[in-house]
Order: C-alpha cells, then structure tokens, then sequence
C-alpha cells in the first residue's frame, strides 16, 4: 500500500503538484488555439482584465485578468452574417475540462458537414461569466460594465442563439437546464421546448431546477412538485442574477440556456456521446431557422419542462395585489378630502372648499420625509462602495466585509433616521399629514411595483406579496409595536434573508440561522458586485426605490 | 480569407470604354483557362475564366455619361445552382468540352466558398473606335476544402476535385490552357509535386508577388493524346505545417454594433498590413433608408488618431425612394487598423412594408474597397491580349501597385417589428373596429341638432295668437 494507491490522496497529490507547478492558475490558451486549429476553425483570443469594486469572497478575485479563446466555424458559400454560439466557461481549478473536450469533439465533427448555413462559434471563457461578459461588449462593441479587453479580431455576424454547457464528469445522469437570465429575463420558450425534444429523443434524463419531471399529474403529488419547482424558478428569477453563462447573451436579444450535467449517485449514467448527440441535434435544429426565435413565449413560468403557466395567467395575480393599494390610496383620499371639507365647514361656513390651499399645506410637511427617505437611499447606493477604503481603516475588517457592514448599518440608521424630521413642519391637523404620507407612499410602491413586475414578474411578485400587507396596514394608530414588527419582517432585506431560507428549503438542504446569515451576507456581497460587473440592476432597484418607499411606511408608522 | 469575403452574384455592365484598342481581333474568339492555386492549409482554390468576343453592329451612342453609371446589389442573394445552369448554357461549348466539362454543380457546390460572375463590356476595334466588338467575360472560382472534401488529406487531383478528368478541348476556343501555381515547388522542390510534369512554365507578378504557374495547353495534341485524357494531380512531398494563412495587405471588417433597436452603430474595420507604405482607398456604402444615419457621428480614426478623408460623397436618402450613399477617400497609414464608424436610427416600417420573414432581420448591403495596393515586386507592364486571362482579375496599372476590390460581408440587421402573430391581427381588427364604431359615436355626439321651424303658417299662427290674447288664452 504505498501512499497514491487511494485515489483521493492521489488526486489530492496531484493538485498540490499542479498547484505548486502553476501557482496561478490559467487556461491553457496555446494548447486551445493550437487544438482548435488543428480541427479547421479560424481562432481568436481576447484578453480582459478588470478590477471588481471590492475583492469577492465568494470566487476569490479582486484584480481579474483573463484570455478568452474562440474558434469559429465557418459555414461553407455563406456570407457571415448569422452564427450560433457554443460556450463553455472554464473554471479556475478546470472543473469544466470535461465540457471543453466535448466542444473541441464537437467542432471537430461539425466542420467535416456540409450542411452549416451559420457560422458556429466555439467558445471557451476564463473566469466564467466575467469571460462571457467581456466577450460579449467586445463582439458588439460596446461598453457597459467598465470591463478593459482587447478587441475582437474575428466575428460572424448576428448571433441567433447561444448554448452553454457546464459538465463536472465525463459521466452524467442527468442534465439540468437553467433559464433565468439577467435581470429575470428568459429565453424564448421555444428553445427550451427543442431542448425538451432531444432529450426525449436521446432518451436523457432532464431536469428543472435540480427537480425530476413530475409523471403523475392526476394525483396530488404531481402538482406539488410542480409547485416547487415554480417556487424555485420564481425565487431564482426574482434574484436577478444570471443563472448560467447562458444569461448574459439574453441583453443583446440572443436567445439561449445553461445546460448543466449533474452526476449524482443513481444507477444509470449517460456518457457524452448522449449529450453531445442531444447538443448536436439542438445545434442542426437552430441551423435550420429562417428566422429568429421571435414568437411571443418570452414570458412564462415553468412548473415542469413540458408545462408552462402563460403570463395570461399569473399576470392577474399582481394585479389584484396592486388594486389593494389603489384601492386604499383611494379611500385615504376620500379620507383626505372630507376632512379638508370638514375643517373648512367648521371654521367658515360655505358651499364651496378651499381645498388648494389645505393641500398645499399638506404637500409641504410631505417634502421634508420624501426627500430625507430618498437621501437614505441614494446612501446606501453609493457609500458602501464608496466608503471601503475608509472603512478599512478604522475597522479590522477586510474591503467585502467593510461594504456589507456599512450596507446592513446604513439600512439600519435608516430606520431611526426619518421619523423625527416632520416635528420640523408645523402641521395644525396630524392626522392629515400622515394621511399625505401615506397616500404619496402607497401611490409610489404601486407604480415601482407595477413597472418591476411588468419586467421581472417573480421580483414583482415576490415584494407584492410582502410589502403590500403591511403597506396597506400601517398607520399611527392601533396596535403600534405589531405593525412595527410587520413592517420590519416585509422589509426588502428581510424579505431577501426569508428567501433565502425558503430556496434552501425547496432545495431540501435547509440552512441553520448561522449558515443562513453567513447565505446572506454573501447574497449582499454578491448583490452588489453584480450591479457592478455585469449590470444587474436589483441592488440599485432596492436600494434607490423601495427602500426610500419603505421608509416612507416607516415614517408614518412613526407618526407623532 | 477568400471564404470570408461575401458572396454576391454581381453583374457589371461597364459601358466605359472598353480596354487598350486592338488593331482587328478574331470574330467569335473564345479563350478559356483553368487557374489551380493549392493553399498551403491544404485547401485549393480553383479559377475558370472563359472570354468570348464576336464583332457587332451595334454601336455605342456617344460617350459615357457617368450620371447613369448603376450599382445595384442584393446581398441575400446567394449562388445556387439555378445561377450555375444558365450561367453555362452561355459558353460557346456548353459542358459539352473544354474546361467547361469540369463545371459539375454537385462537386462545385460542395465547396466553402462559390463566386460566380458575368461581365459585358464593349471593346474598340480600331483606334478611333469606330467600330467595336462585344466582350462576354464569365469567370467562377471555387476553393475546395480539405477538411470535407479531402476527409483531411491534403494532395488532389482533377478528378477528386471534379469527378471529371480533361478529354479534349473545345473545338471553338482558340486557347485552351491549365495553370497551376507552382511556387513552392519551383523554389525548394521539395514541397509540391505536380504530375504529368509542365512542359512550359510562366512566371508572372499576381498580386504584389512573383508566381510560377505550370501550364498545361490543352490544343496541344501530345498533352491528351498520351493518355486520353489529362488528370492533374497535385502531390504535397512534405506536408506544410498548421500555420496561419498569409494575411493580405488590404484586408476589412464589417459589423453591427451596440444592442437594442432603437440605435446602433455601422463600423468597418480596413486593414492594411503593409510594413512601410500607406495608400488610399475609396470606400463605397450603400445604406438601405430605413437606417437612419446620422452624418455627425461619422468617425474615421487610425491608429488612436483621427483620420479626416481627402474626399466625401454623402447623398442623403429619401424614405422608400432611394438608399443613403456614402463615398469616402481614406488614406490607410502603413500597418495600421482603420475604423470607419457610423451611428444610425431604426425607422419604424409601415406594417404592410415589412418582408414575409421579419425577424430574419433586414440586409444592409457590403461596403465597396477599391484601391491600389502596393506590391513588393515591380511588375512589367504586360500586353493585356497576350497574357493570360487571370491577369486581369488584378490589374497592374504601372507597375508598384495593383488594383482590388474588396466586397465586406453583408450586415444582418434588426429592426423593431410588431408581433405579426394572432394578437396584432386582434389588436389591428379591434383598433379598426373600434375606430369606426367611435367615431360616428362622436360624430352623433357633437353634431348639433337644428329643429327646422316650418315656415308655412306664418301668418295663421299670427292671427291666431292674437285671437288667442283677445281671449285671454295663452298664445301658441
């Protein structure tokens, strides 16, 4: 028994002798250019590097730089102007080897057909979804995320889909297809169902959100599952993060999906020659398209991969959430209204109200809460990042930490901060004055809530269901420390935390209340750092919209 | 590089004047020639050119008005072999003999990149041309490739390329010749082989290089006769490696930037990869109208600097009359990158203008390069009806430099397009039916109603109004 005869100590061994041969790890771009050469593509390297805002922990990298290679395939007698994607992100300690042999596999049997009328781009990513947003501002020549890389030496023309593979082993028992994109955005459902036919045909195991398709739709059991990969799909969505490679092509209206090989402990595995018979037919099938995946099945929710529930459907759902709101902003002005009448009727009697004038009044005790709320938000936009460096200084913390503490304390002062400010307005008749607030409050959540749900329903729905109880609820009468308590748990952080717990438990690994902060924390890191790099907008949403809304309720709650 | 270039079916119809005038050519003359370049990729590139001239009575009227000088383009178009058919139905001997036996569709269209042309012109038979001859040129270059056709190996012969070997020549043509570039082979003799083995070689200046060609005269009696037929093979002895492919000194770039479809930006890289010398190109953009362009944003820079053209063109576009066209001299440093960018707006069409396939998206036709690219060897002048065909497809014009032209590849653009599915039909019958039903509602509505007080009567009503007060009675 000599010491590499266990396999794990083996394989330990040899990534300490890579490790200490290569202490930075990189991919290795001579060997591709040369391999993919070899098989007939035209190839091409892009160099990037950037420099994130603050170090992140999660994937250990602060000063990023990083070689994308792709090689592409030219269709035979056509003009270039269409092509298709195939990516594959390669990661840092080459978890996803497996994945770039079947893509070099594959161009190599692709470029001995004839039949290709779109280029097929072949291309191999460093530092995952950095390499693929890099590659991407640089293929259309813009620049939306500050990202510095070298341009492009080669293209195809329009790109009409992209697929991505990610795969751990070179045997897998299932393939999980991930669709949410950034911002929420989605694939054209058509391509998930091409996904679905091949799968079907090759006889491969397909899953959604790392749950099995459902056989039995007649019993109870059927629908619950459904139910829970809906719950899944919606909170992944709401989050806003791409969840694959695949999500940051859908920006530049190219439609594509994450495929990812799971290899778990069942039975029955698949090689590669399954996948890549299913990849290849995928590939064949959007070659043949005349036009872009263009009908209108780009908003829906999947409970299964062969069902989907139509924005027809889930669209009433918020709307009726949003009527309470108008519903109660209504009655408050009602409210509003005959006590204005009131009061002018009991000081001078008459049939005619001066209404403007008690409106105006009451406009300007708004001012002051409106514009402190809206301070506290724009605070919380800028100064973590902003204020790290400071922050470092003073506190022994490292620059991640520094950004999310001053987040949470920021978020936190908020809640002590407004509610003194209107003793600095005057105001004859309290009662009117909070009834202003919350007038202008609940007409502000139902407009933010309305245009974020019309773009990314599940986020939309998500804060609906939350914030809408308590919004509707809260006044400064009543029982005061319940509403408080209400109010506190529908915040948008809280709700990010109770997310959190709810994913973990969907996906049957449920958190302890430290792990589930430390999920949270890092969620805030990431939240933040992926406004910076790839443009996700849910942190500037938060903290520049709902949060001063927020306030607003906070405010009123508080209401002396 | 040649498979990047598009692929256009162009028709030039020049009725400039026609070449150098030439005392009196043969009546019905027909030339033909096979050019076969292997590529050291292993691919190769073969070139057909056939020209027939025959004496006509019909004249040109006057000179050349350059106010009707046309360029059309399609650029969805692609070759196919519906162009390939009456395209050789106009060789003197069809594919009956000659070279034209080789035009087989199913192996030329199994190729990675098909260019097939016509060209008509007129030609001087005299000095004063007074009298002219017309000059049918038709030329189709193909370059097959290793990798499908050649499953990975990299020597040829006619009959792989074509499945057809040379039998005899076409009884009409007055020449009839096979070049095959043998440059390598005449510089180390050890990398190519070609086999029968030329008789006659020619050597020549292609494109700013000195080139060897093995030519092979088909009306020589012996070169077929041997054998009954004549099958070229091309034997590589030692194998080239993988390198990259020699990269030309005028090469460009054309791409769609920015995402969304509202805006976008039209840039087009050139490219000159000359060591020390710069030279101007005449860079030629037809924009289809419903690319709004905005003249402003046109930013030609070299080299982090801006580059200001020595002569602009600009004709704005009418909506759906005529295209923008856009003319511009630049001068390309020496190994440089050149960017021409152009930002534009996406005009809403009428929904009746949109194409059968909207969201294929709407072509923008390639941008035109003409120039005179430098050359590392000075070129004799040549006499233009005693060299061979092919020397005209890059004609040296004193010798330093030659001219090309450069097609970029078509553009495939977006533009905003309504839902042509069921809901905007429901949306357009609603909205119509809607519109009708309102608007005589509204016409009911604020139309005021006029009761018209009948004039007859008059006078009864007055007298009865007042036998009516004289009672006491309140009056009509």
């Amino acid at each position: 028994m000599g010491l590499l005869s266990d396999p794990v100590r083996r394989r330990a061994l040899a990534r300490l002798v890579l490790r200490l041969n290569a202490p930075l790890w990189a991919l290795p771009v001579a060997w591709l250019e040369r391999t993919m050469r070899s098989v007939g593509l035209e190839v091409y390297t892009q160099s990037f590097s950037r420099k994130l805002p603050f170090p992140d922990e999660t994937h250990e990298r602060y000063m990023v730089s990083g070689t994308n290679v792709y090689g592409i395939l030219r269709a035979p007698r056509a003009a270039s102007t269409e092509s298709l994607v195939f990516t594959v992100p390669c990661g840092s300690d080459s978890t996803n080897s497996q994945a770039v042999g079947l893509l070099l596999a594959l161009a190599a049997h692709f470029r001995g057909q004839i039949y290709w009328a779109k280029d097929i781009i072949f291309l191999v990513t460093e530092h995952d979804l950095l390499g693929t947003e890099a590659w991407l501002e640089a293929y259309h020549d813009v620049n939306v995320t500050g990202m510095q890389s070298s341009p492009l030496q080669g293209r195809a023309g329009a790109i009409q889909a992209a697929v991505a593979l990610e795969l751990s082993s070179d045997v897998v028992t299932s393939l999980d297809v991930a669709v949410e994109g950034l911002n929420g955005q989605l694939p054209n459902l058509d391509l998930l169902n091409l996904f679905q036919t091949f799968c079907q045909k090759g006889g491969l195991l397909c899953t959604l959100q790392g749950k099995l398709q459902p056989q039995d739709w007649t019993s109870l059991d059927g629908p619950l599952q459904g139910l829970q990969t809906l719950l899944l799909m919606v909170l992944q969505q709401a989050s806003g993060r791409p969840h694959g490679p695949h999500g940051l092509f859908l920006r530049y209206r190219v439609e594509a999906l994450t495929l990812r090989g799971i290899n778990s402990f069942r039975q029955y595995k698949y090689d590669l020659v399954a996948v890549g018979k299913a990849l290849e037919g995928m590939f064949r099938k959007l070659n043949h398209l005349l036009e872009r995946l263009h009908q209108s099945f780009f908003l829906y929710l999947l409970p299964a991969l062969s069902r989907f529930v139509s924005i027809g459907l889930y669209m009433p759902a918020t709307g009726f959430l949003l009527l309470v709101l108008g519903l109660k902003a209504l009655e408050l002005w009602m409210q509003l209204h005959e006590a204005g009448v009131g009061l002018d009727a009991g000081g001078r009697p008459g049939p005619s109200a001066p209404l403007p004038p008690a409106q105006g009044v009451g406009l300007a005790s708004l001012v002051a809460p409106l514009l402190v709320s809206q301070a506290m938000g724009l605070a919380l936009y800028v100064l973590p990042v902003l204020g790290q460096h400071v922050a470092t200084q003073h506190f022994p913390v490292g620059e991640a930490e520094a950004v999310v503490l001053t987040l949470l304390a920021i978020y936190v002062a908020g809640l002590a901060l407004p509610h003194n400010t209107h003793r600095v307005v005057s105001t004859q008749t309290p009662d009117r004055g909070w009834m202003a607030l919350k007038l202008v409050a609940l007409i502000y959540l139902a407009l933010q809530l309305g245009c974020i749900a019309l773009t990314n329903f599940s986020l939309g729905f998500l804060l609906a269901a939350t914030m809408v109880p308590a919004a509707t609820l809260t006044e400064p009468h009543g029982p005061r420390p319940l509403y408080a308590a209400l109010l506190v748990l529908t915040s948008p952080a809280a709700t990010l935390l109770g997310s959190l717990f709810l994913w973990r438990e969907l996906q049957e690994a449920p958190l302890s209340i430290a792990e589930g902060w430390q999920l949270f924390l890092a969620a805030l890191a990431q939240g933040v750092l992926e406004h910076y790099t790839y443009g996700a907008l849910l942190f500037p949403l938060l903290a520049l919209g709902l949060y001063p809304c927020w306030l607003l309720f906070w405010n009123v709650l508080f209401w002396k | 590089m040649a498979a990047a270039m598009p692929l256009a079916l162009v028709v030039l119809l020049l009725l400039g004047p026609g070449g150098p005038a030439l005392a009196e050519p043969p009546r019905d003359s027909l030339r033909e020639e096979l050019v076969i370049t292997p590529l050291p990729s292993g691919d190769v590139a073969a070139t057909f050119q056939f020209r027939t001239r025959w004496d006509s009575e019909l004249q040109r009227k006057g000179d050349t008005d350059h106010y009707f000088l046309r360029y059309a383009v399609l650029p969805r178009e692609v070759v196919c072999t519906e162009n390939l058919t009456p395209w050789k139905k106009l060789l003197p001997c069809s594919s009956k003999a000659g070279l034209s036996v080789l035009l087989k569709a199913d192996r030329l269209f199994h190729t990675s990149y098909h260019s097939q042309a016509v060209h008509i012109r007129p030609v001087c038979r005299n000095t004063r041309c007074t009298s002219i001859s017309w000059e049918l040129r038709q030329t189709l270059s193909v370059v097959f490739d290793a990798f499908i056709t050649g499953q990975g190996k990299k020597d040829w012969s006619l009959f792989r390329m074509f499945s057809r070997t040379l039998t005899e020549p076409c009884p009409l043509a007055s020449e009839s010749r096979v070049y095959v570039d043998i440059t390598n082979y005449s510089q180390d003799n050890e990398t190519l082989e070609v086999n029968p083995p030329p008789t006659t070689t020619y050597q020549d200046v292609i494109l700013g290089t000195r080139r060897t060609y093995a030519v092979y005269d088909l009306l020589d009696r012996a070169m077929i006769n041997n054998s009954r037929n004549l099958n070229l093979q091309l034997k590589w002895k030692k194998p080239p490696e993988n390198e990259a492919p020699l990269v030309p000194f005028l090469h460009a770039q054309r791409y769609v930037s920015g995402y969304g479809l509202q805006k976008g930006e039209l840039s087009t890289l050139l490219y000159n990869t000359h060591p020390y010398r710069a030279f101007p190109v005449l860079l030629l953009d037809s924009v289809p109208w419903y690319l709004r362009l905005y003249v402003h944003t046109l930013t030609i820079t070299s080299k982090g600097k801006e580059n200001k053209p020595s002569y602009i063109h600009y004709q704005p576009a009418q909506d759906r009359l005529q295209p923008h066209l856009l003319e511009m001299l630049i001068q390309l440093p020496a190994n440089s990158v050149t960017k021409v960018s152009i930002q534009f707006e996406r005009a809403l069409l009428k929904w009746t203008e949109y194409t059968p396939d909207p969201n294929h998206g709407f072509y923008v036709s390639p941008s035109v390069l003409s120039a005179l690219v430098p050359s590392m060897v000075a070129a004799k002048p040549v006499d233009w009806e005693e060299s061979p065909l092919f020397n005209t497809l890059f004609p040296v014009s004193d010798g330093s430099s030659y001219f090309v032209r450069l097609y970029t590849e078509p553009l495939l653009v977006n533009l905003p397009t309504p839902d042509f599915s069921m809901p905007y039909n429901v949306i357009c019958l609603t909205c119509t039916v809607v519109a009708v039903c309102y608007g005589s509602f509204y016409n009911l509505l604020t139309r005021t109603f006029h009761i018209e007080e009948p004039s007859t009567g008059g006078l009864a009503k007055r007298l009865a109004n007042l036998i009516r007060r004289a009672r006491g009675v309140p009056p009509l």
